[in-house]
């Protein structure tokens, strides 16, 4: 099966790659396996479909027993792992159950390699599944893929824990590095998966082309010595291409089912700023009609606090400004340290520094990744002298 | 298997007629769950504040009044029903009028005497500890 043979090429690598050195280009050749493996699949299932019906034309009785049962051996296979995906992201279980369930089952990570991703003691984490595994048994959180009409909200949780982990591996929430390669290539690898199982559902083709997308900055976020670097100071050379075609072919084949959803918007974003070879040739108008689509449909303040990036960079920061001084005052983003680090920014660039330095200083004690921390805090000391 | 719908909700201020609503609301979940026989049980409650509180500590019984946990949501009554599995209750427990306003926590029925269920289980691998 092509899930084992990425699995086990993933797994081998896990164990490999500390000792042997990162292959050049490590997402790209499980992706390409993955992808070829995935295709051949589906051909070979689709073929046998055809097969099986002309067949069972030309002679009803006769063939329908072998077509029809390889037919099911290989249904079967694939409505388990669809009642997996769905057992383990059931809403009765607390998030970073669901999360937990998730990479043990179906990413076949072992407990100490999730308590490691996590920064988790291992027995934390192994009482966590044990709980989870209870609570199913318990509760009776029946083993099924959800009836039709409840598939919309429940694929809505599995796509919820998938962006999780990958966001966990791409800008952990706590230590120094930013990130962590076996989150982010396992959340792609299950991303894969899902729609290999559920093809042609247009946010599950969205999040597959949002973490293709980010995941093609991976190499570009931090210097050699750890440091963040943002995106307009990014090496867009270094940006991975192949990430970055397959996420725009799977976004277009989502926006042609034309059921636009929060994934797809967000890697529409993301496409647009894969598309400038310069950060200043971004189409920040564009971007902002965008998150004015998100937030219409998720009125987070998070997508809002992004938007009022979006329109500092299209119409200039004295525009954004009272927007999220107002977003602020809504109270939605307290303790929120990006609120403060976009407001130093828009503070900076007015020229106001003693003010920035200030709001600088809040985001930095607020930040939880030692990197930004970092970051901030040196923003903060250039704008003191 | 059983479970509970424990009905948790914010007492408001109600006029006549919205108490009428209130009470067919919940004659119809009822005709309903009994059509389905889902329906093993149930009872509405008096307020919390006609509630009293019991302990016994060291072999005295200590009496208070009002309610276990002073919360903004109020206990207010119970269903018993039986459903194949936590999907199928969650879908009745969403049905109780009280669920648009307030809580309704579902739990399963601690089941000593029966054997566990065969139909619908999940794999070894996930339910086994």
């Amino acid at each position: 099966m092509a899930e084992e043979s990425v699995q086990d090429a993933f797994i081998s690598a896990l164990e490999h790659w500390p000792s042997e050195g990162l292959p050049p280009n490590p997402g790209a050749w499980i992706a390409t396996t993955a992808r070829r493996k995935a295709i051949d699949r589906l051909r070979r299932t689709r073929n046998l479909a055809r097969k099986v019906e002309a067949l069972a034309a030309l002679t009803p009785d006769a063939d329908e027993g072998i077509g029809g049962a390889t037919m099911e051996a290989g249904n079967a296979i694939e409505d388990d792992r669809l009642r997996l995906i769905f057992t383990c992201c059931h809403p009765a279980l607390a998030i970073d159950a669901q999360v937990a369930l998730t990479l043990r089952l179906l990413g076949g990570l072992r407990t100490p390699e999730i308590a490691r991703a996590f920064l988790l003691p291992e027995v934390t984490l192994a009482q966590r599944l044990v709980r989870a595994k209870k609570k199913i048994r318990d509760a009776g959180i029946p083993y099924v893929v959800p009836p039709h009409d409840e598939l919309p909200a429940r694929l809505e949780a599995v796509l919820r824990v998938l962006y999780l982990v990958f966001n966990e591996g791409y800008s952990a929430t706590s230590g120094a590095t930013i990130v962590r390669r076996a989150l982010t290539g396992e959340a792609i690898r299950l991303a894969r998966v899902l729609n290999s199982l559920l093809p042609d559902e247009p946010e599950a083709l969205g999040l597959l082309a949002l973490l293709l997308l980010q995941d093609s900055r991976r190499d570009a976020r931090q210097s050699p010595t750890g440091e963040l670097i943002l995106l307009a100071d990014q090496d867009r050379s270094s940006w991975d291409r192949g990430r970055i075609d397959e996420g725009l072919a799977v976004l277009d084949r989502a926006a042609f089912l034309g059921a636009p959803g929060p994934y797809q918007l967000q890697a529409a974003i993301a496409a647009v700023h894969v598309q400038a070879p310069r950060p200043e040739e971004t189409d920040w108008a564009r971007i902002v009609l965008l998150y004015d689509r998100l937030l219409a449909i998720n009125d987070s303040p998070i997508v809002a606090l992004n938007r009022t990036v979006a329109i500092s960079m299209a119409r200039g920061p004295a525009e954004a400004l009272p927007i999220i001084d107002e977003l602020r005052d809504s109270g939605g983003l307290d303790g929120y340290y990006l609120l403060h680090s976009t407001r130093a920014e828009l503070l900076r660039r007015l020229g106001r520094r003693d003010e920035a330095a200030v709001e600088y200083g809040q985001a930095a004690a607020l930040a939880t990744n030692e990197a930004e921390r970092q970051f901030l805090e040196r923003r903060r000391a250039s704008l003191i002298d | 298997m059983r479970y509970a719908l424990l009905i948790y909700v914010q007492p408001w201020e109600t006029t006549p007629e919205q108490d009428n609503q209130v009470m067919e609301a919940y004659n119809a979940f009822g005709r309903e769950a009994m059509a389905a026989d889902v329906m093993r049980g149930g009872e509405a409650l008096n307020e919390a504040k006609t509630a009293t509180s019991v302990r016994v500590r060291d072999g005295k019984t200590l009496v208070t009044d009002g309610p276990f946990a002073e919360t903004k949501e109020e206990f207010g009554g119970f269903y018993l029903i039986e459903a194949a599995n936590l999907d199928e209750a969650i879908k009745w427990a969403a049905k109780i009028p009280g669920a648009t306003r307030g809580t309704v926590e579902v739990r399963p029925v601690a089941d000593m005497a029966s054997a566990p269920d065969e139909t619908n289980q999940a794999p070894a691998g996930i339910a086994a500890g």
